[in-house]
């Protein structure tokens, strides 16, 4: 049994409320006092049934202001999966919470509705998933009841949808499935009224889409958290780096490298819990020991010999800005870039994304909240980055104000400049 | 199937043993906060498996209300005791004196909001600059929308509107003067995730999680382990049966729950049949209004 983590993108009116509060409820996750709790709030549906998108009703704060903070993350099982759902309200000022769900999501279910088809706001959801590396997306063409279960209306919207996605999105697994999240239709259980659909109903398709090939096992990176020093008797000399492989495959006897200071050494052991492991992949938390005595201390990387790896202070990302407060060239912020934290500086905004159209908008002096955009960035301390697009793990950093400490940004690494490069340049 | 495969157990754990090294690392002055519930006896391995053979860079801290299992008390001394670790013990009953406080009183009293003072008072005593605790997302609807890193006011106060977006498995512990966080690392857990995780590592409980005869009064329609810290009316009915308990918290707003689960399969067989949720089935304190975790979160609770 492992683990699939997604997240639900629509608007109130798309039916996300009445998904989740579906999955959760045929999966039989809802406990009868959670029930109770709702009847008694004395809302049912024209059906006289319970409104299942109560379920994930939100907070008096949120009631009283008729808003939606944030992500609410809910729970649910079979046996053959764990489920964890982020979700984010999809309304268009909300653009910070999607990319925040996304963020740590392999799949993204985008509702669209039967009766409107691909929208705006489709596009939308489908984009920003796509920006975040979400590698499988899910359309649900909802409210099928509402369209008497025409397969027409379902294969014009796959259509539509397909011939944007070929121009806009990088997602390689797009699966359609119509469905009746009201009614229960293609749900959990199989349709009776949409004979003509012969795919997976939506739990079927989230039990089986393959997660495991998502972790990256090829690019060793291993940020080191903290050093473990027991200084007893028993363990006089010994000196532990725990940390998590974000990525790719440790093992003993492996030659190493520790970024940035570019000392030498090879993995003495692989440990969890003081038991010694064979190997350790991505996405374990274990503790390395070194063969040679090296000064190795938080933030510090340590990677494979054999990938030539070199660190660097400038670079160029996608940037979604999260704060009221507008973005300027020259701002300078905190960057926490895994368990590295260093001072850096936004030389210059390149260009703003419309979200809508993944059309690139020029003359973009100020980003406002929501907005994302294309900056290059210059940090104090050299980090060890990927890009985004090869590796998830190690290309995403966050941008948090100097006064405040707040996150303002979130950001993904397209480009870098490296060390030797600059050099040459001088 | 793949060679490198991690069973969903491991992934939750190695995610909680990132989050407690971001706390280790990121903080001057942690804490855990230790209950000796199966929640934070979890925490517990888990921060055993952070940070072996090291000690951990925290003490356990227990707020007792005084009016806590006896079973539980045992169990958090033995533990702090074999693991050589340092336990913090504060009492609700001191906070209650020194600020004058005044005990609820009636039908459904508990000091389980007082907690609150004494766990900011011992926050400044010490200066602690982040607690982990053991609260689950799938608790309660407040929960569900708790960060990971949960930042706090100096009055410990949680404001959902200032919550700061948490990415991909980055955690902002930057703080202000005065401010703390709340780390919560098995916040992805689920009450059957715990149960399956004491199971695998073989992690002794105190008895009370599972059945034993208990003389318990009821009261709307639970059952209440008699005690003298409960309030009773002459005309409460009082019982022995058959119980165990789902959470261990203050005796006084715990119910008990009718079982013969003697061991973890069986107790693990019940959770899995149970219609009501967790804190449904055992939390007087919930049932008092729609958003008693909400305000109570509000107001500094865990």
């Amino acid at each position: 049994m492992d683990i699939l983590r997604f997240i639900t993108a629509g608007s109130v009116d798309d039916g996300k409320s009445t998904l989740i509060g579906r999955l959760l409820f045929d999966t039989k996750q809802i406990y009868i006092d959670q029930l109770e709790a709702i009847e008694s709030s004395g809302r049912v549906n024209e059906d006289g049934q319970v409104d299942l998108s109560l379920l994930t009703d939100g907070l008096k704060a949120e009631r009283e202001q008729g808003i939606t903070i944030d992500v609410a993350y809910k729970y649910f099982s079979t046996p053959k999966r764990k489920f964890i759902i982020a979700d984010a309200p999809g309304h268009i000022q909300y653009t910070r919470n999607m990319v925040t769900g996304a963020s740590n999501s392999n799949l993204s279910i985008i509702l669209v509705d039967a009766r409107n088809g691909v929208q705006e706001q489709t596009r939308r959801h489908s984009i920003i998933s796509s920006l975040l590396g979400i590698p499988h997306l899910v359309i649900c063409i909802n409210k099928m009841d509402l369209v008497g279960f025409d397969e027409k209306v379902y294969n014009q919207i796959v259509e539509d949808y397909k011939q944007f996605a070929a121009s806009k999105l990088t997602a390689k697994d797009i699966t359609f499935i119509p469905i009746s999240a009201l009614k229960g239709d293609n749900v959990v259980d199989r349709s009776e009224q949409m004979p003509w659909y012969e795919g997976p109903n939506l739990l079927e398709h989230l039990e089986k889409v393959p997660v495991s090939n998502d972790f990256n096992l090829d690019d060793a990176r291993f940020p080191v958290q903290y050093v473990i020093r027991p200084h007893t008797h028993e363990h006089h000399d010994y000196r532990g780096y725990a940390g998590k492989v974000i990525s790719g495959v440790y093992s003993k006897g492996d030659k190493v490298t520790v970024l940035p200071s570019g000392q030498t050494s090879t993995i003495k052991s692989v440990e969890l819990g003081g038991k010694e492991l064979e190997e350790a992949f991505a996405p374990m938390s274990v503790v390395l020991q070194l063969e040679d005595d090296v000064d190795i201390s938080r933030g510090d990387v340590i990677v494979k010999q054999d990938e030539n790896l070199d660190v660097s202070k400038e670079f160029e990302a996608l940037v979604c800005w999260m704060n009221n407060k507008p973005l300027k060239a020259g701002a300078k912020l905190l960057l926490r870039h895994n368990s590295t934290e260093t001072r850096a500086v936004v030389r210059q905004i390149q260009y703003k994304v419309d979200v809508n159209s993944l059309d690139n908008i020029m003359d973009a002096d100020q980003v406002q909240l929501n907005d994302i955009c294309r900056v290059q960035i210059k940090t104090a301390t050299p980090l060890l980055l990927d890009k985004y697009d090869n590796n998830r793990a190690n290309g995403g950093f966050i941008l948090i104000d100097e006064t405040s400490f707040t996150t303002v940004g979130a950001g993904m690494v397209e480009s870098i400049t490296h060390e030797s490069e600059l050099n040459y340049m001088i | 199937m793949n060679k490198r495969y991690l069973d969903y157990l491991d992934q939750l754990e190695a995610e909680a043993i990132h989050i407690m090294r971001e706390v280790a690392g990121q903080f001057q002055k942690p804490a855990l906060l230790f209950s000796g519930g199966k929640d934070s006896i979890t925490l517990v391995r888990l921060a055993e498996k952070a940070f072996r053979p090291g000690k951990f860079p925290f003490p356990l801290v227990h707020i007792d209300t005084g009016h806590n299992f006896p079973e539980a008390i045992q169990y958090r001394d033995e533990l702090a005791e074999r693991l050589g670790e340092k336990l913090v013990v504060r009492n609700v009953e001191d906070t209650i004196k020194k600020q004058n406080l005044s005990e609820p009183t009636g039908r459904y009293a508990s000091r389980n909001g007082l907690q609150t003072y004494t766990l900011l008072e011992t926050i400044e005593e010490f200066g602690f600059d982040c607690c982990i605790g053991g609260a689950r997302r799938d608790e309660e609807k407040a929960r569900a929308k708790e960060r990971i890193f949960s930042v706090r006011d100096e009055f410990g106060q949680w404001d959902p509107k200032r919550q700061r977006p948490e990415l991909w498995n980055t955690y902002n512990g930057r703080i202000s003067l005065g401010e703390n966080v709340r780390a919560f690392p098995i916040s992805n857990w689920t009450e059957l995730d715990v149960w399956n995780y004491i199971k695998r590592e073989e992690i002794s409980l105190p008895n009370i999680y599972f059945t034993h005869e208990r003389e318990c009064l009821i009261r709307d329609g639970k059952l209440m382990a008699t005690s003298d810290f409960i309030y009773r009316d002459p005309e409460d009915e009082v019982v022995t049966r058959k119980v165990r308990f789902r959470t261990v918290g203050d005796m006084t707003c715990t119910a008990a729950v009718e079982s013969v689960a003697y061991d973890i399969d069986t107790v693990i067989a019940e959770i899995i049949e149970s219609k009501i949720s967790e804190r449904g089935a055992t939390r007087i304190d919930d049932k008092l209004s729609e958003t008693a975790m909400e305000d109570r979160k509000k107001g500094g609770y865990f």
